[in-house]
């Protein structure tokens, strides 16, 4: 298919330019516009009046002509909202901390002190990504009754790992392939130990490969919902998904201006972690699926 | 001579290293201190879970009461249940029409994106973002899109004089299961599509040259060697994404919780709404334990079906 330009002789070079036009950017162009509508339509409508926001009739919908901040301050200031924030974020950092732990260790047991059935083991790990949270919840509401925690942000803490960990192995296992074996066996004919080579060889140069782990582990926490939702009661302890959903909407007339403010700022530290480190999240994702 | 006598000078430069070192220079405590802390989250809050979960099913435990093990009352109440047969169905509709949407655009999206293209990079950036904010928030944003008085679609189909009336995205049945399902789809095409593009990059171009001396048209480029290519990737991304669609909450939660009339529900939602807020945890974890057949039967079919080229070629791959 990517040939198929290319190819063409000289003389058809208007007339390929203009299929090109139709068969490749114009198909393009609405997928961009179909993918990126919502947010477009999330964005103007945060910083939207009211008055313009349920009257198409005098304001052209796709534009704001008095652009406001009330929503914001509104959201900001009159409810929870950072409240919200500070706790998603530290549940998302506190399971990030301890998946990246757990699925190092892993992961190089696994790839690098290579056992009797370790890959089985890595199988293992792989089929745990396969469960999914909907059929987990129930029986998990009533681990986390019973431990107590019910209604804490720990439960999420110690919850979100056992998705975070299978996904996190998979890839720090791909990673740990690519790094020469035969580093670690020159640290170890010059006397290191298991631990040494870990520290000071493996995880250096796996350094790329956590850092797409920490933003997958990160992006999956703050994305999560159904735990969050089931677990956590009261309006202070709710993470920024959940607390839109069931925090903002109230009554019959929803408040829908502050409800796309609030997805918006919600969706924004998301994005902007995910764009700086936008080159590893694609490489992983692609090296994690061709593995 | 002069060996025997050097020795000792040696071991003296190598003093016996501390007892918890060489505990932990010990392969086997290390493996098994390596895997102690995976391992152990994994059993404690996911195999545990799924087994009291299977359990829970067989029981009429309620919140705050522990349930008596009551044999198969729980699915034989489902099976008379007609809400429970609606979920059943919308289930496998939504998971079967959201896949084929997705892949079916997915893929065209990869071809695209495989061309020759300005930006490339910041091009695929952008087309990951729907997959990277949070469903809630963009499931918000449908519901805002799909909004029953100030719908823009229905403002832009009435400018253009394509109706009248507003369109009634999720108030009544067939309408709310096409505006959940194209919400779906909407999320799931940045994933197939990039998963898709990795596979196609791997194809070498070789075989492309090869089939042009050929005289291969392109669609015979596309069914004899994208295609076969593909399919091993294919059946990974095809995999994770039925079981992910089959069981998904969020978007039919945010956006109609199951309604009108319960006609929206997936097995997951209706499990919540009758086992969390309905207190009733045995039969909600009986609804949640009658996905794992389907999930079982669907991760085999599309594995196996796919796959099988795979095998033939013999490539061990893990």
């Amino acid at each position: 298919m990517s040939n198929a330009s290319t190819a063409a002789p000289e003389t058809m070079q208007w007339d390929s330019r203009a299929r090109r036009m139709v068969v490749l950017y114009l198909p393009l162009a609405c997928f961009l516009i179909i993918l990126l509508f919502p947010f477009y339509w999330m964005a103007i409508t945060a910083f939207k009046p009211d008055g313009e926001l349920y009257d198409f009739a005098t304001h052209n919908p796709f534009w704001i002509t008095s652009p406001t901040l009330q929503h914001i301050r509104k959201l900001l200031f009159e409810t929870a909202y950072p409240r919200w924030l500070m706790t998603t974020m530290g549940v998302s950092i506190g399971a990030t901390i301890i998946s990246l732990f757990a699925s190092t260790l892993a992961a190089y047991a696994i790839q690098r002190l290579r056992f009797r059935g370790s890959q089985y083991v890595g199988l293992a790990i792989y089929l745990a990504y396969l469960v999914p949270s909907s059929i987990l919840f129930i029986p998990l509401a009533t681990i986390v009754v019973q431990l107590g925690l019910f209604d804490s942000p720990f439960a999420l803490i110690l919850v979100y790992p056992t998705f975070l960990i299978p996904f996190c192995t998979w890839l720090l296992i791909g990673y740990f392939k690519s790094i020469p074996y035969e580093l670690e066996e020159c640290a170890l004919i010059d006397g290191a130990t298991r631990l040494q080579i870990l520290r000071q060889i493996t995880l250096p140069l796996a350094v790329p490969g956590l850092i797409s782990a920490g933003i997958f582990s990160f992006t999956l926490s703050w994305n999560e919902f159904i735990y969050a939702l089931a677990f956590i009661q009261s309006s202070q302890n709710k993470t920024v998904p959940v607390a839109i959903l069931t925090e903002l909407v109230t009554g019959d007339v929803y408040q829908w201006g502050a409800l796309m403010a609030g997805s918006l700022l919600g969706s924004l530290p998301v994005a902007i972690f995910y764009s700086f480190f936008v080159d590893y999240y694609v490489s992983s994702l692609t090296g994690a699926v061709k593995e | 001579m002069d060996a025997t006598l050097t020795t000792p000078h040696w071991s003296k430069n190598r003093p016996e290293p501390g007892l918890l070192v060489r505990v932990f220079d010990n392969k086997a405590f290390l493996i098994f201190a390596c895997l102690l802390p995976a391992l152990g989250l994994l059993t404690v809050f996911l195999t545990y879970p799924l087994g009291l979960g299977i359990y829970l099913a067989f029981t009429d435990t309620t919140i705050g009461r522990r349930g008596v093990f009551v044999g198969l009352e729980n699915f034989t109440f489902l099976f008379t249940d007609p809400i429970f047969w609606g979920a059943v169905f919308f289930s496998v509709f939504y998971t079967a029409v959201a896949t084929i949407g997705k892949f079916g655009l997915g893929l065209w999206l990869a071809l695209l994106l495989n061309q020759h293209l300005p930006f490339k990079s910041i091009l695929r950036a952008i087309i990951l973002l729907p997959w990277i904010v949070p469903t809630v928030l963009s499931a918000i944003a449908f519901w805002w899109i799909y909004d029953p008085q100030f719908s823009i679609i229905s403002y832009v189909f009435k400018e253009l004089g394509w109706r009248t009336t507003n369109i009634d995205f999720i108030g009544s049945e067939w309408p709310a299961r096409f505006s959940l399902i194209a919400a779906n789809i909407w999320r799931g095409i940045p994933f197939v599509a990039i998963s898709l593009l990795a596979g196609l990059q791997t194809i070498s171009p070789s075989l492309y040259e090869a089939a042009l001396l050929d005289g291969a048209t392109p669609w015979q480029r596309f069914r004899f060697i994208t295609f076969p290519m593909l399919l091993p990737i294919l059946a990974i991304v095809m995999t994770f994404s039925i079981i992910f669609t089959f069981t998904d909450f969020q978007l039919v939660y945010a956006i109609t919780r199951g309604g009108p009339v319960n006609s929206t529900h997936l097995l997951a939602t209706l499990a919540f709404q009758r086992g969390i807020p309905g207190g009733e945890l045995g039969e909600g974890a009986a609804i949640a334990v009658s996905m794992i057949p389907f999930l079982v039967f669907a991760t085999l079919f599309s594995y196996f079906a796919l796959a099988r080229r795979k095998w033939q070629q013999g490539e061990g791959n893990d």
